[in-house]
């Protein structure tokens, strides 16, 4: 396969997933071309980690992502070490702003660095040496407290904005309400936001570090604890990959299981984020009547999956538990009484004049910024990019059980929170007709494959979670053990959306708007 | 206003009866009452620290505010600042980029107050343990009352252990 009569060949990655392409860059201006390329049709840098390959006789390998309209091509560089030095690459931000955390994160981490200018750490904030990469094999570091290296909180080179009553509001790490940590750094004149900065790598508790040399169940337990609230994107993606390294196709109804678990996520944080969007435009009364549909829902999910989130039900190979025809029947009912409470809630909603006022061309990224920032998701597809990797579109066949389903994806041309809010009801209802769906359709048979590890494959899984695109590469070592996993969150590309969304809304909106995607903190620090 | 005051009222109360503490039959919500007034003075506030989680043990945390554990209604309150807080509730494990954070967090709650590691990575460091980037459980960092294991644990456990831990306090 060749993309835009570029050099570099690609090759189909095989079993049932999504369509991941894997090729190799010659060199670095070969990347270069091609991520020129991808641009250039309007593609998007979906992921960007960094690999020590030195055990097997090489040096370090540089593994890029793209997303394009026909799928995913999962392009690598590798790159010669030479001693103690970190081997550069072409800087790609120039391209795609996106790859700026992701290359810095990837300096911290291997200790491979673009050739761009803004060298300053991201993940690493003065818990571990400059010179020390804990994702190379040889970094080896005393465990426990006390030992080790020395912990001292480094300060940030924050933007400065001047002029005349210009001045910053810091934020965090701790913030005011029950959330994840990370600093915020406003520069606003009076109440109007000029400049957000941010600060992320708070939750950063080396997970890449500890899925070095796991074995395939302890991946699964660790991938799935990347991002709690959305524990089944990141299993489904986790046992996409690992099923295509090991050549293994899960059978129908775990196929199908999976997808009814993954809808049921998405309802799950649609509804919590609707109520949690009222409550900060101080409609208490949206938060409780979502909060109880929620509740209901989780409920429910703990009667069918024995776990609120459905944490670990998700395996390569399938799924460890069945449904049988009562729960499925208990299932159906609920979505039908969940949907009825929605369109009444959302009637609310859109009569209700204050709460229209505080959503309405609040936070809005147009479609050419979203496109810029390489954003997927939910978020994409309210700033009108007809993007959903369980749809249908031009070229692109989504992964099984989606293809059968036809999903409907759903976009709002605004940008604004009024639009997230908007895309979040549809695909509550669209959801909702998902579940009826597979739960009416399911196939029978079994519901999980042995898999045994292949020495040495590689895979790459991409899933469309409720916020957007998640995607895991995997690489197996030579003795079957996991030697490199890289889980990606959507929010590496989000979260600098969110910088560009605030700026000239006033500071009492960020919390809303924030709310609006709101982004996993521990799914892009790791 | 109509519409919404008629969905207030078809949703009606759904809050249901306190769940039983660990180590003790704890039922009527009177008694709770009087055990916090007699612990506390007033009613309990709690800062929740996310100290390095990967976000489910939030989600958990966020359900006790909802209409069926209606925490708020019982006079346990969630503060935005440690300063207000009688209670801090902490989810692991601590990252060491959260260490720093978490310790001044500690130090800005006043005396008397009660530490409450909540999750198994709270509480055991969990799936990601100690390692160069994590100090594990939360009473490596910060000393600890009582702990809520689970992963994540449920609203119900949280209550429990809450409950729990204002009763080792008396």
């Amino acid at each position: 396969m060749i993309f835009h009569a570029e050099p570099i060949e690609f090759v189909r990655q095989p079993g049932l997933g999504a369509p991941v392409w894997r090729g190799r860059a010659a060199d670095g201006e070969d990347m270069l071309r091609f991520a020129i390329s991808v641009h250039r049709h309007q593609g998007r840098l979906a992921a960007l980690w960094g690999e020590d390959r030195r055990q097997q006789g090489a040096g370090y390998r540089l593994h890029c992502v793209f997303a394009l309209d026909e799928g995913w091509p999962w392009l690598s560089l590798d790159l010669a070490a030479e001693g103690d030095r970190c081997p550069v690459y072409p800087d790609l931000s120039g391209i795609f702003p996106a790859a700026n955390r992701m290359q810095r994160a990837t300096r911290d981490l291997v200790g491979i660095a673009s050739d761009g200018s803004d060298q300053r750490p991201w993940l690493r904030h003065g818990a571990w040496p400059a010179d020390w990469y804990p994702l190379r094999h040889d970094a080896v570091h005393e465990v426990g407290m006390g030992a080790g290296f020395a912990n001292f909180p480094s300060d940030y080179e924050f933007v400065k904005v001047g002029g005349e009553g210009a001045h910053e509001i810091p934020v965090g790490p701790i913030h005011a309400g029950i959330i994840e940590p990370g600093h915020f750094r406003f520069s606003v004149v009076g109440e109007r936001v000029l400049r957000l900065e941010q600060r992320l790598g708070y939750q950063h508790k080396g997970v890449e570090k500890l899925l070095i040399g796991a074995d395939l169940a302890h991946g699964a337990r660790l991938v799935g604890r990347v991002s709690g609230d959305s524990t089944c994107a990141y299993a489904w993606a986790y046992a996409d990959a690992v099923e295509a390294a090991c050549r293994v196709e899960p059978p129908p109804r775990a196929l199908h299981l999976r997808a009814l678990m993954l809808e049921r996520e998405r309802v799950a944080n649609h509804l919590g984020d609707l109520g949690a969007l009222g409550n900060d435009a101080a409609f208490a009364f949206g938060l409780t009547q979502f909060m109880r549909l929620k509740e209901d829902w989780l409920r429910l999910n703990q009667q069918l999956f024995g776990h609120r989130f459905m944490m670990d039900r998700i395996v390569p190979g399938g799924v460890v538990m069945d449904v049988d025809a009562t729960a499925l029947a208990a299932m159906i009912e609920q979505c039908g009484v969940v949907r009825d409470e929605v369109r009444k809630l959302r009637a609310l909603y859109d009569a209700h004049a204050g709460l229209q006022d505080r959503f309405a061309t609040t936070g809005a990224i147009d479609t050419a910024l979203a496109r810029e920032l390489s954003l997927s998701g939910m978020a994409a597809r309210a700033s009108g990019i007809l993007l959903d990797g369980r749809a249908h579109r031009q070229g692109y066949t989504p992964p099984a059980p989606y293809a059968q389903l036809g999903v409907r994806p759903v976009t709002d041309e605004r940008g604004d929170v009024a639009a997230r809010v908007a895309v979040r009801f549809d695909e509550i209802y669209e959801s909702l007709r998902l579940l009826r769906e597979i739960a009416l359709g399911l196939p029978g048979g079994e519901i999980r494959v042995e898999v045994a590890p292949l020495g040495d494959a590689s895979g790459l899984g991409a899933i469309e979670g409720w916020r957007g695109e998640v995607l895991v590469g995997v690489q197996f070592a030579a003795d079957g053990r996991l030697a490199r996993v890289h889980p990606h969150d959507p929010s590496w590309q989000a979260w600098p959306a969110l910088e560009h969304a605030v700026m000239k809304d006033i500071v009492p909106d960020f919390p809303l708007i924030n709310k609006s995607f709101n982004l996993s903190y521990s799914g892009a620090d790791l | 206003m109509i519409p919404l005051l008629r969905h207030i009222f078809r949703t009606g109360i759904l809050t249901e009866p306190m769940p039983e503490a660990e180590g003790g039959p704890q039922r009527e919500i009177d008694r709770l009452h009087d055990e916090i007034l007699k612990v506390l003075g007033r009613a309990l506030t709690i800062r929740e620290v996310d100290a390095g989680s990967c976000n489910g043990c939030e989600l958990e945390i966020h359900a006790l505010n909802n209409p069926y554990y209606n925490l708020e209604g019982r006079g346990i309150k969630f503060v935005a600042s440690p300063r207000h807080a009688d209670m801090l509730l902490v989810t692991g494990p601590v990252t060491r980029n959260m260490e720093n954070a978490l310790r001044i967090a500690y130090d800005c709650t006043p005396d008397p107050k009660l530490v409450v590691a909540v999750g198994d990575c709270g509480c055991n460091g969990g799936v990601f343990g100690e390692s160069y980037a994590s100090c594990g459980a939360v009473d490596n960092v910060v000393g600890v009352d009582l702990r809520i294991p689970g992963c994540p644990p449920t609203p119900l456990a949280l209550m429990q252990g809450i409950l729990a831990a204002i009763r080792t306090a008396k």
